[in-house]
């Protein structure tokens, strides 16, 4: 390997500057600066004409050329008539391959830094479309769903049970282990506590009333946000992608009755039976704690969370579970259909519509603690 | 499928574009369009990359809605149509999508299957029969029960076509036939496009910027130039290739060779 590139500058007696180029010049190396030749012009003051030497080049890429499109963009600044004679032969035609389509007008874009004032004002705005954006998807899904209870609504059957059944039996592993979990760790916190009263039976009534009230609900929601709420919007984004969604329109179908209502109406009937399913779960996960720390027998711990719990917490976090996957399933086949054009879109729809629907559960759960307490549920 | 042949000299517009412009928020692509497409026409959208040719596409298919200007279908104006009228003028069309537009959930038959469950009062054995016939006509007999992902693009492309001649419409809308096809497949398909043309008297708009297609199948067309923002020539290829003034219509069509003088 030969010595690293470099540049060396003859000022001849006619006024022309000779920049020499020498060594192997390589991207990996780093680009000389067109700096020093810009320099060099200005101290000198009395160039007339930039020549080039590459005797002593080795070898040369990309480097050189980044190198001369600069000096020569600087000449032009100038004035100055550049020469191009003393260049490689393949050097020259890149550079008059690279000089040959004019810049578009109007094609660079105005980089100019937005300042903080206009920022605020931008994102406010974006803001206030998105929010009206979110609210015409909900009139239209308002629309369909009247179509769908005037029996007028289109999709199909077969999808709407498949859509059951990835959102349904298949999220129960998933869920058996988020609910035991939680339902040991609901536990252990009320153990520590309430051993020292000596009232660790008082565990059970803990563990069941936060299972069925809030956690179970919460929980699946967002098990399923993240699992099948991320799925909608990949899914319907892809097919955006794909132009299906384009095909559906075209053809006559609304995608909103053939994509989003059997995804709404999957959700919609298998949430209550997750969070059901959760409940119970969570409730085994608090026994298995009660019964292995705190010397309790499985009769005791089941008799005390029946006693403590009613039918209104189980059916308060039951319909709590259905409104949570309603907006599971707006939120992600919201995200889906305003997808972009490519597959990095596909990817910020699902992040998106996670990140839309847990906040729409967290706040759907602040709305109802707050409700429920006022009717005194 | 209709057995009329077309008649060549009835020159009755089918599609006609007035005064259309089409933006998208306050960036305007294309000002000022007006064209129409007869009866019987394979009518080309022509145009480098970029200037708008699949816009315009959707702007006749309804995907995308004008800024300014009216297309009519006939004497109907589409773009002022309520949905009810729209739907009824977008049953009579059928659109061929750049990448096919398959429906990915379902099988091929299962796709052309569900316009006609749709839109006719066919029984299922029935639909099944029309769309093994649809297939068939697009060469694709005995391939109804795989899935999109599983045959190649080009079959993807002519079930796509199966699938918009469904309903024996009578306008064909073709978005970039040829692209991702190799030369034989994609003659092939000119071909077809004629045929289904002469067969079903369909009117057929076919974006590309293929040249050879546009030779062979277009008899009339419309040329955008993104540096103009409009349409700078409309009529036959062939004609403009002989007697177009513009150069830059000239420069396309010619693939940027040097005129021999």
């Amino acid at each position: 390997m030969s010595e690293r590139g470099g540049l060396s500058f003859i000022q001849a007696q006619d006024g022309t500057l000779v920049i020499r180029l020498l060594g192997a010049w390589s991207l990996k190396a780093g680009i000389p600066s067109a700096a020093d030749v810009q320099g060099k012009v200005a101290s000198t003051g009395i160039s007339r004409r930039v020549a080039f030497d590459s005797r002593e080049l080795t070898s040369w890429d990309s480097s050189v050329l980044t190198f001369l499109v600069e000096v020569s963009e600087l000449c032009r600044q100038r004035g100055i008539p550049m020469d191009r004679e003393g260049l490689p032969l393949g050097v020259q035609k890149l550079l008059a391959l690279a000089e040959a389509v004019p810049e578009r007008k109007g094609a660079r874009r105005d980089v100019a830094e937005a300042s903080f004032l206009e920022r605020i004002g931008t994102s406010t705005l974006g803001l206030a479309g998105s929010a009206k954006e979110m609210l015409a998807f909900l009139g239209d899904m308002t629309v369909t769903f009247l179509a769908l209870f005037r029996l007028k609504a289109h999709y199909r059957a077969s999808d709407l049970f498949l859509l059951i059944q990835q959102c349904g039996a298949q999220a129960l592993p998933i869920v058996t282990l988020i609910s035991f979990l939680v339902g040991v760790i609901l536990a252990f916190v009320g153990a520590v506590q309430l051993k020292q009263f000596g009232a660790q039976i008082y565990v059970a009534d803990l563990v069941g009333i936060a299972m069925m009230r809030e956690m179970g609900a919460m929980m699946t929601g967002i098990i399923m946000a993240g699992r099948t709420g991320a799925a909608f919007a990949a899914q319907i984004g892809t097919m955006k992608v794909t132009q299906e969604v384009d095909a559906l329109t075209t053809a006559g179908f609304s995608p909103l009755e053939f994509l989003v209502l059997p995804r709404v109406m999957a959700l919609i009937a298998m949430m209550p039976l997750l969070c059901l399913y959760a409940n119970f779960v969570g409730v085994i996960g608090g026994a298995v704690i009660g019964v292995g720390m705190l010397d309790l027998s499985w009769t005791t711990y089941f008799n005390e969370t029946a006693n403590a719990i009613s039918l209104t917490d189980i059916s308060g976090g039951v319909f709590k579970a259905s409104v949570y996957g309603v907006l599971i399933a707006l939120s992600g086949c919201l995200r889906g259909l305003q997808c972009g054009n490519s597959s990095s879109a596909v990817g910020d729809a699902a992040t998106s519509a996670v990140v839309t629907g847990i906040v729409a559960i967290v706040m759907a759960c602040g709305i109802f603690a707050v409700v429920f307490y006022i009717l005194g549920i | 499928m209709v057995g009329q042949a077309p008649t060549r000299n009835d020159a009755k517009p089918h599609i006609t574009v007035r005064d259309l412009t089409m933006a998208f928020g306050s960036f305007v692509l294309m000002r000022d369009l007006n064209f129409t497409v007869n009866h019987g026409d394979v009518f080309i959208i022509m145009g480098g990359s970029g200037s708008g040719k699949s816009t315009l596409l959707r702007h006749l298919i309804g995907l995308l809605e004008p800024a300014r200007g009216n297309i009519f279908y006939g004497d109907e104006n589409f773009t002022k149509a309520d949905s009810e009228q729209r739907q009824e003028l977008l049953r009579r069309m059928g659109v061929l999508f750049q990448t096919g537009g398959l429906w990915s959930s379902m099988t091929l038959a299962e796709n052309i299957g569900m316009l006609l469950e749709e839109y006719t009062d066919l029984n299922a054995t029935e639909i099944r029969e029309v769309a093994s016939l649809k297939l068939a006509l697009v060469g694709l007999k005995g391939f109804e029960d795989y899935y999109p992902s599983q045959i190649s693009g080009g079959m993807q492309k002519r079930a796509g076509l199966a699938r918009a001649m469904a309903l024996d419409p009578e306008v064909l809308f073709f978005d970039e036939p040829s692209a991702g096809l190799d030369p034989i497949s994609s003659r092939l398909l000119d071909e077809l496009i004629l045929e289904l043309r002469d067969s079903l008297g369909a009117t057929v708009v076919v974006v590309t910027h293929e040249l050879a297609s546009i030779f062979t199948i277009g008899n009339n067309s419309v040329f955008l130039d993104p540096d103009a923002k409009t349409m700078t020539a409309s009529g036959d290829p062939k004609e403009l290739l002989a007697h177009c003034s513009d150069p830059t219509v000239r420069a396309f069509l010619r693939r940027g060779e040097k005129e021999k003088s």
